[in-house]
């Protein structure tokens, strides 16, 4: 009885540390980046085009650093998602039980690599390679930093989309086939179709993962905070802004508020996503 | 009763031994900041505990900045930094009451690198900055070959570009399509691969892979460096809270003794003499 209890407390301690945890860290950036928006307006700082934090008057605009973000971002889901969507169908409706054995673990597998491993793979054999391949003078670019990021998301969206796609029930499936509909047909108008907001969730997820990724983009996106007029031009994004210069800047500097003013933007962003998330996986259940 | 007796003091004082291993702060000595005097730092810390088995050195990196506000706020002895203190650090130093002291401990020198194949040998500081700034964008300009320059620079918060900053572009900005890249490592590496490139490493950083411009006539090395005729150059700093004292003060001489500055030579900087 006594043992029930503790254990009771014991969990919800537990549960509240998480929150308290999520509170500080909320509470922690709003103070150290609230100050920025008051300085430089919170306008200029979201729309500002010119990011040169350590010069003489510095200028905080962001808008490059967004547009950076957001550009590898939708790069790397344009790669990922036929990619995890195609290999989660191919995984629950068309492979044999062996093959999905073999084939599951190494999609599973690209998800534990650590992203300093892709970084460096990005970094000293695929930019080389983008670099000839597309006759281009750098291979660190937009390009290069979304084929890396795609590659890391793809197994986000193939696992989550393979677990959306398995709990569509068997009685849809029969009954497709029972009015004469072949496999594709099922599966293009029946399966994914009632998967849909699963497939879904895992596309917003992989989304948050592509956008909040540091390290890869720190080492592939070569950097450079404009709003690119290709893919093939380098690229700043909000989270290697705030890696690169964090370490090196005065605390309490109008530069180091700056960064933590990118860090709300870039929480604000990856909270609403989560939140479609969450609301996308209340439907599924439904 | 009296059985355990023995047993609780047993613990009882061990207990009071490990708390005194611990917290002994007497026998610790803790440093943070500039990666680029990260490497000397931990090689002579490594050297220093060898010889001194009592006496317990950690080292953090993190970056100048943060070195110093870990020196303001005391959770650290030493600030390591590669560049000078600034004057908004040393007026919240005052305000919480500290004094940070300046220890130069070794120098070191900016190679401007481009790619192997670059015909290029020289250039002088003006025309660097042209190229940084934007202002001249092909090799040919230079009479090297009809290749679009790649300029490829540290990120604007790092000591590295501080330096780069003062010698070199005076105050004007950096191009805005140049590659910002986040350590010493990624440039090298970069300018190695990249045909167009021109880039600007720690003298450490030098490798057969890329090559190192004469700049005005000076090649940059070890004696060119130390003797000033050498532009890109910056001394390497240790702060200390207040002149140093006990450990830091014999930390810090161990550096500055011939031992001490063959670790820094040893690790691609250059040694004070």
């Amino acid at each position: 009885m006594i043992r029930e209890k503790l254990f009771k407390y014991f969990s919800l301690l537990a549960a509240i540390c998480a929150i308290v945890f999520l509170l500080s860290i909320i509470v922690s950036i709003f103070r150290e980046g609230l100050p920025i928006f008051g300085k430089v307006g919170f306008l200029r700082f979201l729309f500002g085009k010119s990011w040169h934090p350590t010069q003489e008057p510095a200028e905080f605009g962001i808008l490059a650093l967004i547009v950076g973000s957001i550009v590898v971002t939708i790069g790397a889901l344009l790669i990922a998602i036929p990619l995890g969507v195609g290999s989660a169908i191919y995984l629950s409706e068309l492979a044999k039980p062996q093959t999905r054995e073999i084939l599951k673990p190494f999609i599973e597998l690209l998800a534990g690599i650590p992203s300093v491993i892709y970084g460096l793979f990005g970094m000293a054999f695929l930019a080389p390679f983008i670099m000839r391949l597309f006759n281009l003078n750098a291979g660190l670019n937009a390009f290069t930093a979304s084929i890396v990021l795609g590659l890391m998301v793809v197994p986000i969206i193939s696992s989550i989309s393979e677990d959306a796609i398995s709990a569509v029930p068997k009685s849809l499936r029969e009954a497709a086939y029972a009015l004469g509909a072949n496999k594709w047909e099922t599966i293009r108008k029946v399966v994914l179709p009632a998967a849909k907001s699963g497939i879904f969730a895992s596309i917003v997820l992989g989304f948050g993962r592509a956008i909040g990724e540091t390290m890869v983009v720190l080492m592939v996106a070569g950097g450079s905070a404009i709003i690119p007029k290709s893919i093939f031009q380098p690229v700043r994004p909000m989270t290697s802004a705030i890696a690169a210069e964090m370490g090196e800047t005065v605390v309490g500097s109008d530069h180091y508020q700056a960064l933590f003013g990118i860090a709300i933007i870039l929480f604000t962003i990856t909270f609403l996503s989560n939140l479609i998330t969450e609301a996308m996986k209340g439907k599924v259940k439904r | 009763m009296i059985k355990i007796l023995p047993k609780i003091t047993t613990i009882i004082g061990l207990v009071f031994l490990s708390a005194n291993s611990l917290f002994g702060a007497k026998n610790n000595l803790t440093l943070a900041g500039s990666t680029t005097v990260l490497p000397i730092a931990q090689k002579a810390a490594e050297a220093f505990m060898d010889l001194n088995k009592d006496i317990n050195i950690s080292v953090r990196g993190g970056g100048s900045g943060v070195g110093i506000a870990s020196l303001i706020s005391g959770s650290v002895d030493i600030a390591n930094s590669s560049r000078p203190i600034k004057a908004k650090e040393i007026k919240t130093a005052r305000e919480k009451g500290k004094n940070p002291v300046e220890n130069i401990i070794a120098l070191d020198g900016l190679a401007v690198i481009v790619h192997p194949n670059n015909p290029i040998n020289e250039l002088d500081i003006k025309t660097i900055k042209d190229i940084y700034t934007g202002k001249i964008s092909n090799w040919k300009v230079l009479k090297g070959i009809d290749q679009p320059i790649v300029v490829i620079s540290r990120d604007v918060a790092s000591g590295t570009f501080e330096v780069f900053k003062e010698k070199v572009l005076k105050g004007e900005k950096v191009r805005d399509d140049a590659l910002m890249l986040a350590s010493n490592k990624a440039v090298a590496t970069t300018v190695a691969e990249t045909p167009g490139a021109i880039g600007y490493v720690g003298l450490g950083y030098l490798s057969e892979e890329v090559k190192s411009i004469k700049i005005e006539g000076v090649t940059p090395s070890e004696k060119t460096v130390r003797s000033g005729e050498y532009k890109l150059a910056r001394p390497l700093y240790m702060y200390t809270n207040g002149v140093p004292r006990g450990i830091a003060k014999d930390f810090i001489d161990f550096i500055l003794s011939p031992t001490g500055q063959k670790i820094v030579k040893e690790t691609g900087f250059v040694p004070l003499e």
